[in-house]
């Protein structure tokens, strides 16, 4: 064996397979920076943007006519509180409780199956279109009209298949020995369920739902032809919840392509606020997540 | 696996027990029906939609796909000019984000990088998706129509004989509409790419580079050839979310109805046609609104089926 076959088994940086690799590393490095970058971008907006506006008045006050300037965005988050808040109170039981047969009771069977490619189907269903079923379902129909009611059956069904997967993955998570031992000290399936299995999975079902309740709170399409948007305060009343409804979302909408300045810096401030919510929600999930009961 | 302890005929039989079996039993029921609720609301999704739509469907049928005028003042509807806005702005977006994220998503699945940093970086990613999409418009129409503004009058000033950049550039129209969704489809690409890059047998890395193959010849000629289907399936899945995705694109999109074949002039979607009038809309045009969401509805079906499929397939191959 010669010197120069010896040589050859060591890496050489200067050969063209090496050159090539090298390159290739850095076209796909470069590729992930070219990714990452839109997001700080957004982030730094809107921080810039955003942060001028934050002060207590955003917080408390009526959002101001047209070309005026001060006021706040305070009936919007009240009314994202409300929309997502029905949206929740629909999505979470039906969600939780599908996941809990599909993980307990179907053993995967074939109707499990379709069940779990409905859900996929579902979370591709385009927002816009969840819109307009649960304007066609409530509204066009006469049931309840524009209202905080049907934005939040359209966010519901934006919710749900999220809620569906987490809830299936965490269930998936509790070890088998888990069940045997209740199911072998007597208990019945939905008690093993509820007072053993789903409490196992309870941080993975939460860390879902908080996301699901994050996203639904951005969520604009389906919200500008079902909540509509007020000017005014939400009426605090069970009536209140069949009238139209400001939300941060449709705000941020409406007054970003409204010609005048302070509409805009409330559109930012609005986006601020749907950024961190979003965000925060997203890092703290990712934090619980690490912790296990099992 | 059945987890059903399923052997319950052997209960002591006094009322308590009684009670609680009967719990058992509705327990059981009340989860099938809230599983099979979830098929049932797809399904009326589809109904509602339809049945909003059917008026126009009888008034215009087919003619609702080679009518290129939306007119809510002469009750004259027809889509080709918002589904041509709907297909360009996706494939803009897809010719980005494909190269970029499949770029991305093999720098995250070799240990290019020590395993702390890419958890950060596919962290990051992560959260691009999560910005919501009316973020992205706002953000869109104050510093990326200024930024592709420029790029457009370059595009317009070298290559306007090309049909595709023969119109000056006015701010909101398909391009920057595609670079936005573009943004928004990212995360998808990458994640999918990355799972079906992530899950391929070790062996054929090995094997690989045992025969003296480098770690990008490998990558070209073993990981991503077998890869290629999940790639594949997640890249409509992309596409599936680009078309339908509503905010962002209608923010800065420009909403003209004209058809026009340029990607510097304003255009419309599906997605933003309904947006845009149908909390104004009465009469027939709610009519032809939802015929349109119907077609965006079963464009997006197909793709996602699709793509739903071609992943499962991958899954099947090597688990």
């Amino acid at each position: 064996m010669t010197a120069s076959t010896i040589g050859s088994l060591k890496r050489n940086p200067s050969s063209k397979r090496a050159v090539f690799g090298s390159i290739m590393t850095g076209i796909s490095a470069l590729c992930l920076i070219c990714t990452v970058i839109p997001l700080f971008a957004v982030l730094y907006f809107v921080i810039i943007q955003g942060f001028s506006r934050l002060n207590t008045n955003l917080f408390t006050q009526l959002p101001p006519p047209p070309g005026l300037s001060e006021g706040g965005i305070a009936n919007a988050l009240i009314g994202t509180l409300v929309v997502v808040g029905i949206a929740t109170i629909i999505a979470v039981p039906i969600g939780v409780l599908a996941a809990v047969y599909l993980s307990e009771f179907s053993g995967n069977n074939k109707l499990a199956l379709s069940i779990r490619f409905a859900t996929n189907v579902l979370s591709g269903v385009p927002s816009i279109i969840a819109g307009v079923f649960a304007f066609g379902l409530l509204v066009s129909s006469g049931i309840v009209g524009f209202s905080s009611v049907a934005g939040g059956v359209a966010l519901a069904v934006l919710m749900l298949p999220t809620i569906i997967r987490t809830t299936d993955e965490a269930l998936k998570i509790v070890p088998q020995e888990v069940r045997w031992a209740a199911l072998g000290v007597g208990a019945y399936n939905y008690q093993t369920v509820i007072k053993i299995v789903l409490p196992a999975a309870l941080p993975g079902i939460v860390t879902g739902v908080t996301l699901a309740i994050a996203r639904a709170a951005g969520e604009t399409a389906p919200l500008i032809f079902t909540a509509l948007f007020s000017n005014f305060w939400p009426n605090v009343s069970f009536q209140g919840l069949l009238e139209p409804i400001a939300t941060l979302s449709v705000l941020v909408y409406n007054f970003a392509i409204l010609p005048f300045k302070p509409q805009q810096e409330l559109a930012w401030a609005g986006s601020l606020i749907l950024v961190f919510l979003v965000l925060g929600t997203s890092i703290i999930a990712r934090l619980v997540t690490r912790k296990k009961v099992y | 696996m059945s987890r059903s302890n399923g052997n319950d005929s052997y209960s002591i039989g006094d009322s308590p027990r009684g009670v609680e079996k009967n719990l058992d039993i509705g327990f059981r029921w009340l989860t099938l029906i809230l599983a099979i609720s979830i098929g049932l609301i797809l399904l009326s999704i589809a109904i509602i939609v339809a049945i909003g739509a059917w008026p126009a469907i009888k008034e215009f049928n087919f003619t609702f796909f080679n009518n290129s005028n939306w007119n809510p003042v002469e009750d004259e509807y027809g889509v080709i000019a918002v589904v041509y806005g709907t297909l360009v702005s996706s494939l803009i977006a897809l010719i980005i984000a494909i190269p970029l994220g499949v770029g991305a998503a093999v720098f995250l699945s070799e240990d290019f990088l020590p395993e702390e940093i890419r958890t950060i970086l596919v962290f990051l990613v992560e959260l691009l998706a999560a910005i919501p999409s009316v973020v992205y418009g706002l953000w869109g129409i104050f510093v990326l129509i200024p930024l592709t503004k420029s790029l457009g009058t370059w595009l317009n000033g070298n290559f306007g004989w090309f049909p595709l950049f023969s119109t000056p550039p006015t701010g909101p129209g398909m391009l920057p509409a595609g670079i936005i969704l573009a943004i928004m489809i990212l995360p998808i690409i990458i994640a999918i790419s990355r799972d079906s890059l992530a899950s391929l047998p070790p062996d054929l890395r090995q094997a690989s580079l045992g025969l003296g193959a480098t770690r990008w010849e490998t990558i070209f000629r073993v990981l991503i050839p077998a890869a290629i289907s999940g790639i594949v399936g997640g890249v409509m899945l992309a596409l599936g979310r680009a078309m339908g995705e509503t905010m962002a694109a209608t923010m800065i999109i420009g909403n003209s109805n004209n058809l026009n074949i340029s990607i510097l002039a304003p255009a419309n979607t599906i997605a933003s046609l309904i947006a845009n009038q149908f909390a104004e809309a009465s009469g027939l045009q709610v009519s032809a609104l939802m015929y349109a969401g119907l077609v965006l509805m079963i464009l997006t079906l197909i793709v996602n089926v699709g793509a739903e499929y071609i992943v499962n397939q991958v899954k099947a191959r090597y688990e």
